[in-house]
């Protein structure tokens, strides 16, 4: 199925895999793109499911890891552009810590593009819709995480 | 971090199989998690902490917003079976005051403990709905909202059962937070009966009188050497055609005048600390060399200080283009902008002053007023609320390589028209050719040089005010110069405001010629240096190459130059395009995300000066409302410690951005302790945190981990 929109859209339908991702969000710059997308009804695949923190800097590592170990097929971190925190400073901390995760995933076997952070500001709708996009169509490509295959068996 | 050490020096190791690494992790969390709770209980002090959930849901239909995109029955009936819920209800608009009232009576009927509103975005309607919780009885921070609609039904909208699925998950997750949610209470914070205006244009200078009017102590910050902005660069103003000055100066002279007002020039906003109504900003006062009255009085000179004589200026011997006549005439080192400055003070610029010392002598014995080894003084100053005020600058208009400006000496900018058509200006009113000083027959205005541009070497938004003001040009060419012709060369004329249609239909009657096409390009005769404009003439459809004495480019306008560390300071966001970003383009033009700072004027986009002034109204306004409260409430959204997994190690301390956090001994152990006043509860120590002993209030460890769980789980670990 294609849909109107600036985006290609990857098919859906019965027996066609959907990725689970989850979105780790910031309220100020990348919730906010968000609901700016939605206000100018971007069409995005609809495989990402967001929970809100106040900042990126909230967020641990292993929550990261902890989707991962649930069973996430992908994870996608967003927040403010570098300067522009809402809390001066948490996203770079967000991104040092991201880093590291990148390196662990690596590390462990797990394919580090499952994993993602990106930089989204409050007036970026059209640019969410793409990192949207591009992020479900990376893990539909890469397929269902291992994890979820070595817990199957 | 134990945890996280070993994996990151296994990694040198050989690659182990994942589920080993992955199993130690989750553990971690899953321990972490429970173990949080009751440590959490000093934090809540509600009286249903105890109990077991009971979760109440309501989806809204937004008319067909939702509805249209969705199955809401199948979603409904998903609802009721996830955990913790123990009533779920659908309604057309939540929002409505039925709506609202459905949450307040199914609170009471169902004793529920936590509400969930699947709606719009908790940006928009968070606040509607957490009154609603609260008039039913509940604390109002037991709400939880699941958006369906700015993150689902509107970007899915022709995807039914993909929409339908992410919004039974986004119930789901936002069901497992709302089951772990806590009272909270938001603290209440004085007001400090002061505001702050940065930038003293016309914007700046209209809200600082009307704050003062108001009774506030108001700080007016200027980098320019003296207040005005651009509005004081400008000869006439559309559509009434007053003179700029003649209609500025009073309102400058008032803000000199108000003794309510604490006037900055020639200073900038150097550090900014704290929240709403305690705002700790430390002004740079850059090193002007020249003491006013007050100042040297306070130096002990009587009756010393620059009274705005000009001796020095006679003597000065460094010679440097004026800005403020965009170069096109000259200052001093020691200068001042125009004749009608306030403060009338002048100023050295020590990036070009030699230090001859002939100005000293010229300000003679008795006013002392000049020290050339005056230093940046800083200022720290206390305010409740503050309002950027930051206008704009030209764009370089000279980017646009194809119209020449810069390599052909008759092409200029607007604001170089306005200079040269001015009284005050630097050819006293005569608009001149600058390459042969002659008087122009033919002059060409080429709109939206730089606006509506999406070539990426312009701007692609519309400036708003260059139609206008080009109108206003031609105007004034048929009114000073007898048998000069301007010819508007132009996309569309905009003329949106009052009055302004009327205007454009009398330019038009009086003369003016309108060719309605995109200027491609302008060539120079190198010889005469007159201009061939050459566009497509798009009404009769023929090429045009119009042979003109002058060109004048009314160019795009884009935020000024310290616009954006300005913003960072205060933390407020900006658009793609540089313009600050309001806290809603509709509802909240004034506001910013950042609780207590405002915009006026062109700062948050292009305006007009009506529009610029009513801005700067509606800022000072919304600035006064928290002062003149006295109080204000802060989100509770605090971090704090739990005591018994701190280890002291301090790794927090250094990561707070506000310096929130310190190190104390309580009970003979070093544990972390948070100073609330300075927490804006960013969560970023919390994110850290090793040992888990961080409790941020409202996005616990346990709630976001319980909202991953609740995705990719499915519910209840």
């Amino acid at each position: 199925m294609s849909a109107p929109g600036n985006f290609k859209i990857p098919e859906r339908g019965p027996g066609i895999w959907q990725p689970k991702i989850i979105g780790l969000l910031c309220n100020w710059c990348s919730y906010a793109g968000a609901d700016l997308a939605g206000g100018g009804r971007i069409q995005y695949p609809p495989d990402v499911r967001v929970v809100r923190v106040m900042c990126t800097g909230r967020l641990d590592a292993l929550f990261v890891l902890k989707a991962f170990a649930d069973g996430a097929d992908g994870v996608l971190v967003s927040g403010c552009h570098f300067g522009d925190c809402h809390y001066l400073e948490g996203n770079y901390k967000a991104a040092k810590r991201m880093f590291m995760v990148k390196r662990l995933m690596k590390s462990i076997g797990l394919d580090d593009r499952r994993f993602r952070m990106t930089f989204v500001s409050a007036s970026e709708g059209a640019k969410w819709a793409s990192v949207i996009t591009d992020v479900v169509n990376t893990v539909t490509e890469l397929g269902p995480s291992p994890i979820t295959e070595f817990k199957n068996k | 971090m134990a945890e996280k050490k070993k994996t990151t020096t296994k990694k040198t190791e050989t690659k182990k199989p994942i589920t080993k690494k992955a199993a130690p992790v989750k553990q971690e969390i899953k321990k972490q998690a429970p173990a949080a709770k009751p440590a959490a209980k000093p934090v809540a002090t509600g009286s249903t902490t105890q109990q077991k959930p009971r979760v109440g849901v309501f989806i809204c239909h937004c008319g067909t917003n939702i509805a249209g995109s969705m199955d809401i029955p199948t979603v409904e009936a998903y609802a009721k079976t996830i955990p913790g819920v123990a009533f779920v209800d659908n309604y057309q608009y939540m929002c409505s005051t039925p709506g609202q009232g459905k949450i307040e009576k199914a609170i009471a009927e169902h004793k529920l403990t936590g509400i969930v509103v699947a709606a719009c975005s908790p940006r928009l309607h968070e606040p509607t709905f957490r009154t609603a919780t609260k008039e039913g009885g509940l604390n109002p921070f037991r709400f939880e909202m699941a958006n369906i609609r700015e993150q689902n039904s509107w970007v899915h909208m022709h995807d039914q059962e993909g929409a339908t699925d992410k919004a039974k998950d986004a119930i789901r997750i936002a069901v497992a937070k709302a089951a772990l949610l806590l009272d909270l209470f938001p603290k209440k914070v004085p007001v400090e009966k002061a505001a702050m205006v940065v930038g003293a244009g016309v914007a700046g200078m209209q809200a600082a009188l009307d704050l003062s009017a108001a009774g506030i102590k108001t700080y007016l910050i200027e980098a320019d050497t003296s207040i005005g902005g651009r509005m004081s660069q400008l000869d006439k103003t559309f559509p009434t055609l007053d003179c700029s000055q003649c209609i500025l100066t009073p309102k400058m002279v008032d803000v000199g005048r108000e003794p309510l007002i604490e006037l900055y020039t020639y200073s900038e906003v150097h550090e900014v600390e704290g929240y709403i109504g305690n705002f700790d900003v430390t002004i740079r006062k850059k090193a002007r060399g020249v003491l006013t009255p007050t100042e040297a009085t306070a130096r002990g000179l009587i009756g010393g200080g620059c009274n705005g004589c000009g001796d020095c200026d006679a003597v000065c011997p460094v010679i440097k283009p004026n800005a403020f006549e965009m170069g096109m005439k000259p200052r001093k080192a020691i200068y001042i902008n125009h004749p009608q400055v306030v403060p009338l003070i002048y100023t050295i610029d020590f990036d070009s002053c030699v230090k001859c010392g002939l100005c000293v002598t010229a300000c003679g014995p008795e006013k002392l007023a000049i020290d050339l080894e005056s230093k940046d003084e800083f200022i720290k100053v206390k305010v409740g609320t503050a309002i950027l005020a930051t206008g704009y600058e030209l764009f370089p208009i000279e980017k646009k390589e194809e119209w020449g400006y810069k390599r052909f000496e008759n092409v200029i900018t607007g604001l170089e028209f306005e200079r040269l058509i001015c009284a005050s200006g630097p050819t006293g009113g005569h608009l001149v050719r600058p390459s042969d000083g002659q008087t122009p027959k033919k002059v060409a205005f080429v709109l939206c040089a730089g606006s509506r541009d999406n070539t990426g070497n312009g701007k692609p938004y519309c400036s708003r005010f260059c139609c206008m003001y080009s109108l206003k040009h031609a105007h004034q060419i048929i009114e000073k110069i007898p048998g000069c012709t301007p010819y508007l060369f132009y996309m569309d004329i905009r003329s949106f405001g009052k009055a302004y249609e009327e205007f454009y239909y009398r330019i038009q009657d009086e003369g003016a010629k309108f060719i309605r096409g995109r200027v491609a390009n302008i060539i120079e005769d190198p010889k005469t240096k007159s201009l061939h404009v050459m566009t497509d003439d798009t009404l009769l459809d023929r090429p045009v190459d119009m042979e003109v004495d002058m060109v004048v480019l009314a160019s795009a306008v884009q935020p000024s130059d310290d616009t954006n560390r300005t913003r960072r300071l205060f933390g407020v966001s900006c658009s793609s395009d540089g313009w600050l970003l309001e806290a809603h383009p509709k509802l909240n033009p004034c506001g910013t995300t950042t609780a207590g700072v405002f915009l006026a004027g062109v700062c948050q986009g292009p305006k007009d000066i009506p529009d610029t002034v009513a801005s700067a109204e509606g800022a000072a306004s919304a600035a006064s409302i928290p002062i003149h409260k006295g109080e204000v409430e802060l989100e509770p959204y605090f971090a704090s410690c739990i005591d018994e997994k701190c280890a002291g190690c301090g790794m927090c301390v250094n990561l707070c951005p506000y310096s929130a956090l310190a190190l104390v001994e309580k009970d003979g152990r070093t544990v972390m302790e948070v100073t609330e006043a300075k927490c804006k509860g960013c969560g970023t120590c919390g994110g850290f945190c090793p040992g888990g002993a961080i409790w941020m209030n409202h996005f616990t460890t346990p709630q976001i981990v319980a909202q991953i769980d609740a995705f990719l789980l499915g519910g209840e670990q």
